[in-house]
């Protein structure tokens, strides 16, 4: 069964996001910090009159934070909820087919939570994540 | 009242069409217990509503058939055919009724006993009435129309959308010297879409007002009929919220308050004989409290009966009696919200079915709500329902900390106050840190700290919000107070509500997004612990009372070790034995310019300085002398009585000591000597008024008034004396006693002679019964 599929970079690694998942895709401008909130809660942005929780992928991840903070970011919704996850960069959208993670394969840190399978880019094996597990709290809420 | 006809129609004529497949489903399976369920809940809505808005029609069509189906839920009757037939023929007989009256149409009554006759047990089957001149054609135009909420919200979005480019565009031309030509235009944009912004707003938030308007009128109805007396008090009518959620708290909050009054609120006499007010007390409030809305009905009636309760619920069938017992107390208290209960055990037009609660239950979690019990037995019961804050305007103060705007509900904010004052001190206990404020202190609590902000010392904070919570207050430091908002607040994500101390987030027009605080949530994040409120009634002063009266602890002049109730007392303040007098017949005090009675059982012209209590029973005042105060205790609520009456009340146990207690009553009845604290003024009128103060004011303030020869401002004569012929400008409401110079009367002549002083004492006795 063939999805569309958004390719995008993430921690310097290219990966496969369900199209389902992604509302839009839009710079991010200036984001307002939350404190307390949970080191992956970057803050939040205004997105025309919404506001929107914005999601460092990199601190979800649990991968070392890198110098020049992202402004590109995927939307997607959870419960009503907006959330904005920061990505490096977006390259297309096009159908793929979802394989499983080959036998044998273990993701590590943070990745494991997100992997979901593998998509076939040009014959280059690209990990799917589930967007919605980058975002804390919103399992509970699922 | 034709608002709420309106809504009544629409919603029925609604629930109707989702009952029609409910009906059929009913129809074909009549034992579907669900169906059932959600067919009686119409009825019984019907019902609440018509006994609301005044249609004694169908009030009279659903009664009947919540009777039947009520039997039928509690397993008394077999639904039939027959019995559904009939009560499918009232349903649609409702409908058509609704229909009419919407039409303004009358519809003739001719059938409805026939229903309603069909609906008992034996009956032959009657045709069911097919709806024969149903009023369909003649709907009226209805000047109000139901929009979907999504809808509405795409116009609330579109609206804040347009503000923010408004803004822009202000922004870009005021950077670009504009054409004062172009500014009126902006200016006239800017007010328009200010003026559309407030129209839109309204059409999805609502005062909450909407509901509690109607209460004042619902509960004098429902109480008149049931013969009780019952005042209503309403807090907080201007919150306010989502449509949405008024709409789907309207008949729980309905059926809450009557329930209150037809099973919390007990008959005149029941409070008599409980030692309660014969009126009972409702009070429904209304508050925004962190990201919910919490509305409390609470009542002073017999609270619930939990063990009647379980005997209902167990002879009920439902569960086994000795299962329910072993429930935890809460899990108990919320036995009340099962279905088919009814702990009434006669049937009321009111309530009384056990529906209600269950209902009410369901409608509130459907909207995310919850409903909270507070069960004084005996004494009243509380009820809570906390709904979500889906989307509501708070008036909100704006503050700064570390560069960063936050909102703060104003309603949570007692006041500001800026550190530079000196009414201000903030000190050190240990490490916590406390703001004292006018004599108030209480803890401190540094946002920029409690966000992780910065870490600059406690007492280096410019301003202080005080912030009242449940139980006590707080100061929360900020850098600044910057703005007085209105918002319109959203809830914001789980991973932000996470951190307990945001109650949502808003768009403001500079178009940064903004969070809401939970100021109670930063109390507890910060560890601040506020004693409990007290859970029931608060205003019963005597039940209060009764809970621990605090006393003063004293040596008495005579060495003995005394209580006397805290309340009396104004002040204890030290006096020299100087300032204490023997004269005109007692000991007195003279302080602060006058003199007050005083009270010593003991010695005291030896001790140089006294401490004296003043007392005061809110209108005179009398000073008893001590030996010395040592400290504030609670009154163990056992008194032993004192054998005979005298300055000592009786004896109380305390650490195993006794010690006596004062009987401030004989204090103050028997010293108390000013009897009238605020004695009636007699006006010393006219010219010759330096004569009667002379000489007549003794013989006038013996008789129990004040004589003054010129009103102060407000000051209202209960009579005026005046002499001879003298005119009497002044109070003329004041009867009038004139005295004459001359010792025989002239004709026709009341007045009296001014040595007369039987006969002055006299008339002002007179006047004075007369007055009382």
């Amino acid at each position: 069964m063939t999805e569309l599929y958004l390719i995008a970079h993430l921690a310097g690694r290219p990966v496969a996001i369900s199209s389902q998942q992604v509302e839009s895709v839009v710079d991010i401008g200036e984001i307002v910090p939350v404190p307390r909130a949970s080191a992956q809660v970057r803050g939040l942005a205004a997105l025309r009159s919404r506001v929107v929780t914005v999601i460092d992928s990199r601190v979800a991840l649990d991968l070392v934070q890198n110098e020049a903070p992202a402004t590109r970011a995927v939307i997607t919704v959870i419960d009503g909820q907006h959330y904005a996850i920061l990505v490096d960069s977006l390259e297309d959208v096009a159908p793929f087919e979802l394989r499983p993670l080959s036998p044998g394969i273990v993701l590590d840190r943070g990745w494991r939570a997100v992997g979901q399978g593998i998509v076939e880019l040009d014959e280059e094996a690209v990990l799917a994540i589930d967007l919605h597990a980058l975002i804390p709290g919103a399992q509970l809420a699922a | 009242m034709d608002d709420l006809l309106q809504e009544f129609i629409a919603e029925t004529r609604e629930t109707l069409e989702a009952l029609a497949g409910e009906i059929v489903a009913w129809e074909a399976d009549p034992a579907d217990r669900a169906r059932l369920d959600a067919i009686f809940r119409f009825v019984h809505t019907v019902k609440g509503s018509c006994g609301f808005l005044d249609l004694p029609r169908l009030a009279r069509l659903s009664h009947a058939a919540e009777d039947v189906l009520s039997a039928v839920r509690a397993g008394e009757r077999v639904p039939d055919a027959k019995l559904v037939n009939a009560v499918l023929g009232i349903v649609d007989r409702i409908g058509e009724i609704v229909e009419a009256i919407d039409a303004g149409a009358g519809l003739d009554d001719s059938g409805e006993d026939l229903l309603i006759a069909a609906l008992a047990e034996g009956t032959a089957e009657v045709a069911p009435q097919t709806s024969q001149g149903t009023p369909q054609g003649q709907r009226a135009p209805t000047r109000s129309v139901r929009l979907s909420v999504d809808l509405l919200d795409r116009m609330m979005s579109g609206m804040s959308d347009m503000v923010l480019a408004r803004n822009e565009l202000a922004r870009r031309l005021r950077d670009e010297n504009p054409d004062p030509t172009v500014e009126a235009a902006l200016e006239r944009l800017s007010l328009t879409v200010a003026e559309m912004r407030e129209t839109v707003t309204r059409t999805r938030m609502q005062k909450i007002d909407a509901l509690f308007s109607a209460m004042p009128r619902m509960v004098r109805d429902t109480a008149a009929e049931l013969g009780k007396s019952v005042s209503l008090h309403i807090e907080g009518s201007d919150v306010e919220l989502d449509r949405e959620m008024i709409e789907m708290i309207r008949d729980p909050l309905v059926h809450i308050v009557r329930n209150s009054i037809d099973h919390g609120i007990e008959a005149p006499a029941a409070r008599r004989a409980a030692g309660k007010r014969e009126n009972g007390r409702l009070s429904v409030s209304a508050r925004q409290s962190g990201n919910q809305i919490l509305i409390e009905v609470a009542d002073d009636g017999q609270g619930i009966d939990v063990d009647r309760v379980i005997r209902k619920l167990a002879a009920n069938g439902v569960r086994a009696e000795h299962e329910l017992r072993a429930l935890s107390e809460r899990a108990r208290l919320e036995l009340v919200f099962e279905p088919g209960l009814s702990t009434k055990d006669e049937v009321t037009e009111i309530s009384g079915r056990g529906v209600g609660m269950d209902v009410v239950r369901a409608n509130i979690e459907q909207i995310g709500g919850r409903i909270e019990l507070t069960n004084a037995p005996g004494k009243g019961l509380r009820l809570a329902i906390h709904v979500p804050l889906t989307l509501s305007i708070i008036p909100t103060i704006v503050v700064g900390v570390a560069g960063q705007r936050f909102a703060v509900p104003r309603q949570a904010i007692e006041e500001i106050v800026t550190t530079a004052t000196s009414a201000i001190r903030i000190d050190m206990l240990g490490d916590t840190p406390t703001a004292t404020v006018r004599d108030r202190r209480m803890p401190l609590v540094d946002l920029a700290k409690a966000m992780g902000l910065s870490d600059r010392p406690a007492d280096d904070v410019p301003m202080l919000a005080i912030i009242g919570v449940a139980g006590g207050s707080y100061a929360l430091a900020v850098d600044a107070v910057l703005d007085d908002e209105e918002l319109v607040i959203k809830p914001a994500a789980p991973a932000v509500m996470a951190t307990g101390i945001y109650a949502g987030h808003t768009l403001p027009d500079s178009g940064r997004p903004m969070l809401l605080l939970d100021c109670a949530g930063i109390a507890s994040q910060a560890g601040l612990v506020f004693g409990r409120e007290v859970a029931v009634d608060e205003d019963d002063e005597a039940e209060s009372e009764q809970e621990g009266m605090s006393a003063l602890l004293f040596i008495d002049l005579d060495g003995a070790r005394r209580l006397v109730p805290l309340a009396v007392i104004e002040r204890i303040e030290p006096v020299s034995a100087e300032q204490i007098r023997h004269s005109a017949g007692r000991l007195r005090l003279s302080i602060d310019g006058g003199i007050v009675p005083l009270v010593a059982l003991g010695d005291w012209q030896d001790a140089g300085e006294i401490p004296v209590l003043r007392l005061q029973d809110g209108a005179t005042e009398i000073a008893y002398a001590i030996g010395e105060a040592l400290d504030i205790v609670t009154l163990p609520p056992e008194l032993t009585p004192a054998t005979q009456a005298g300055p000592i009340a009786g004896v109380v146990a305390l650490d195993d000591e006794q010690i006596e207690l004062l009987d401030v009553h004989w204090l103050f009845a028997s010293n108390g000597e000013l009897g009238d604290a605020e004695p009636p003024v007699c006006l010393l009128d006219g010219a010759d008024s330096a004569w009667m103060a002379t000489f007549l004011k003794p013989v006038v303030e013996a008789a129990g008034y004040r004589a003054v020869s010129k009103l102060k401002r407000d000051q209202q004569a209960a009579v005026v004396l005046t002499m001879d012929a003298a005119p009497c400008a002044v109070s003329p409401n004041a009867p009038v006693l004139r005295l004459r110079s001359a010792r025989a009367s002239g004709e026709k002549d009341d007045s009296i002679y001014r040595y007369d002083r039987g006969a002055l004492v006299a008339a002002l006795a007179a006047i004075g019964s007369k007055r009382a």
